[in-house]
């Protein structure tokens, strides 16, 4: 019986790998012609799944973006649920050395395995986020999101929504945009009244929908009317909060859809005004070494207002009316 | 400050938010407990919750029948639990591993499935509180203990039928037999193989269950990798309640509710620093675990191979 097995297993591998071998292209373009569509080819790694309704999603949306602008001259590959660093740093290296020309690291936590491979192609342009650390390598792009900019925005909203005065925030791990985004939320909600309570939940988790549910049904039960949230998880706590007849603020994607009576506005993160610039530059020649933010004013962070929701005419005003000036700088959101 | 965590209002949410958050664990550690005790561990609990959770909500969702769902979750389940007899029981392979490969197959499986099927994110209309007529209304304990979905009261149910089963059936010595001493079992005549596939496809169904009251009662929602871990630990709280199931009961209402507590700790602004209030669940049970009277070593056949002699 063994035998059997182990000889059955041994052909399984080896027409496995006849398979693979026959699926590669063998058509190549003959040495002579000269390669004028050769099309851009970008990978991204990143550590959720692209329908998340947060992080993964929005580089996945940014990417199908550019390839319905670009179509046959933009070739992407897309790794996702790389969660554990070293699977990502593989798959990093894996879509270097395949020659991908661009090769995007989309989690903050794989700084050090990027700092680690750029070095050993240079040809390839690497970016990295959400962070503003290039290691002063000259083929690493940082580029980051200012989640504090739409958090004030969603804040302020929130601030004038609240009629007990109380607002729940459930976050994940108190790290990267998830904290700038609440940090940014807490000093918008505290700018409409100073006196409005937010209780700020760090769950210590991307992922853990039960806990992030139980952590919105606790805010509810004590007292807030107004909550939002950020990472993947939070798809549990909008659920508790449409539950309860009460409001939610989305960010990262847009999260309106999901559920329409209960959220308010997302703030969305469109990151393919900094991929056409990463794009531009590599086209220049120029291979990393630049920072980026996606913020309110260059279209990188957009307050989706969700058309369900009736929104008095004061609080629209007030949006705008925050909106520019965080745009010409006359609102600073105060650091924690 | 402290004291804003005794009122009515704190309690009453830690205990009900501690049984909701507990459900989970109770399904997946009992039918853990029911493979292990007859010697066979299978650390893939976390790959079945996953494709049992992804199953409820799909089937659920395309035929509003929440029970369907769960009968899905625990096909899926069961199916899982029988390649898992098979690989083990039949095939020899290392339990440990073999756990694992499966825990990587149901997520992939359950991630795939959702991407091709369902695509976004979407709620579904799961099981719905249901009140305990008369309980229900007592005050303070109503609230806290009769207001919940029918899983949870299932999940609850299960702890004293699994006691039942298998300390006041002959299945249930059978059970316990051949997880201590297979061999023995095996010259009486019973089947050891037959009652290990018994044992590890009722963890499969009961790990499907766990995954749907998830999906379909709790949450409402399928999102990939939605456990999050929640399996592994469902694994260790067999060891920690000795293998026995009201020893179980008593590590995940300890471990739910301990995380409750965090949550209001939280939320009232009490000033521990949210790292520290996260880990306390973890750390609590480690020194409950140090400091209680040795728990056994559990069954003494567990991840043996057993090969008939002759």
């Amino acid at each position: 019986m063994k035998k059997v097995l182990t000889l059955v297993s041994v052909l399984l591998v080896v027409a496995m790998f006849l398979g693979a071998c026959a699926q590669t292209p063998v058509a190549e373009p003959p040495a002579a012609v000269e390669e004028t569509t050769q099309p851009l080819r970008i990978a991204v790694v990143s550590p959720s799944s692209i329908n998340d309704l947060a992080f993964t999603q929005s580089i996945s949306d940014a990417l199908m973006v550019l390839k319905a602008e670009m179509g046959e001259g933009l070739e992407y590959a897309f790794t996702e649920n790389m969660f554990v660093v070293d699977d990502a740093a593989a798959a990093i290296r894996d879509y270097a050395t395949k020659g991908y020309d661009i090769v995007i690291a989309h989690g903050s936590q794989y700084g050090s395995s990027v700092q680690e491979i750029a070095p050993d192609f240079p040809e390839t342009v690497f970016a990295w986020g959400t962070t503003v650390d290039t290691f002063g390598l000259p083929n690493v792009h940082a580029y980051e999101a200012a989640s504090d900019q739409g958090g004030y925005v969603n804040g302020v909203m929130a601030g004038m929504l609240t009629k007990s005065k109380i607002i729940g925030v459930v976050g994940p791990i108190e790290t990267g945009d998830a904290k700038l985004y609440v940090d940014g939320f807490v000093a918008g909600a505290k700018s409409v009244d100073p006196d409005i309570d937010v209780r700020v939940t760090y769950i210590g988790s991307f992922s853990d929908v039960a806990l992030a549910s139980e952590a919105a049904t606790t805010h509810i039960a004590a007292g807030a009317d107004v909550l939002t949230g950020s990472a993947q998880m939070v798809v549990g706590a909008i659920g508790k909060a449409e539950e309860a007849g009460l409001y939610w603020f989305g960010t990262q994607a847009d999260q309106n859809a999901f559920a329409p009576s209960t959220v308010v506005a997302s703030q969305v993160y469109h990151w393919e005004g900094i991929l056409r610039e990463i794009i531009a530059l590599r086209a220049a020649g120029i291979m990393g070494g630049h920072t980026f933010s996606a913020d309110l004013q260059n279209g990188g962070q957009v307050i989706n207002l969700n058309p369900e929701i009736e929104l008095s005419d004061e609080i629209k005003a007030k949006v705008e009316e925050v909106i520019a000036g965080i745009n010409d700088g006359s609102i600073v959101i105060p650091k924690p | 400050m402290i004291s804003d965590l005794l009122s009515a209002t704190v309690i009453i949410g830690i205990i009900s938010s501690g049984i909701r958050l507990a459900t989970p664990y109770l399904f997946a550690s009992i039918g853990e407990m029911f493979g292990q005790r007859s010697g066979v561990l299978n650390l893939g609990v976390e790959g079945q919750m996953l494709l049992g959770s992804f199953a409820a909500f799909y089937v659920t969702l395309e035929t509003n029948n929440v029970w369907l769902g769960v009968l899905a979750a625990m096909g899926v389940g069961a199916l899982m639990g029988l390649a898992m007899a098979f690989v083990t029981i039949n095939l020899h392979a290392t339990q440990g591993i073999s756990g694992i490969g499966f825990y990587l197959f149901g997520m992939g499986m359950s991630n795939l499935l959702f991407q091709k099927l369902v695509g976004t994110v979407e709620g579904v209309k799961g099981f719905q509180k249901i009140s305990v007529p008369l309980l229900g209304k007592i005050p303070v304990i109503g609230e806290i203990f009769f207001n919940h979905n029918a899983l949870v009261y299932l999940a609850f149910l299960l702890v004293p039928v699994a006691w039942f089963v298998l300390n006041k059936t002959t299945l249930g010595l059978k059970i316990r037999a051949v997880g201590e001493n297979p061999e023995a079992v095996d010259s009486l005549g019973v089947s050891v193989a037959g009652i290990r596939y018994l044992t590890v496809i009722m963890g499969g169904v009961f790990s499907g269950i766990a995954g749907a009251s998830l999906s379909i009662a709790l949450l409402n929602v399928f999102q990939q990798n939605m456990t999050a871990g929640q399996g592994f630990i469902a694994v260790a709280l067999v060891y920690f309640g000795g293998w026995k199931p009201f020893g179980i009961l008593g590590g995940a209402l300890l471990f739910s509710m301990i995380n409750a507590l965090q949550l209001w700790v939280q939320v009232l602004g009490i000033p521990i620093p949210a790292e520290l209030a996260v880990m306390m669940p973890y750390i609590l049970t480690i020194l409950v675990l140090t400091l209680s009277v040795s728990k056994g070593q559990g069954p003494s056949a567990l991840t043996k191979v057993f090969e008939r002699e002759g």
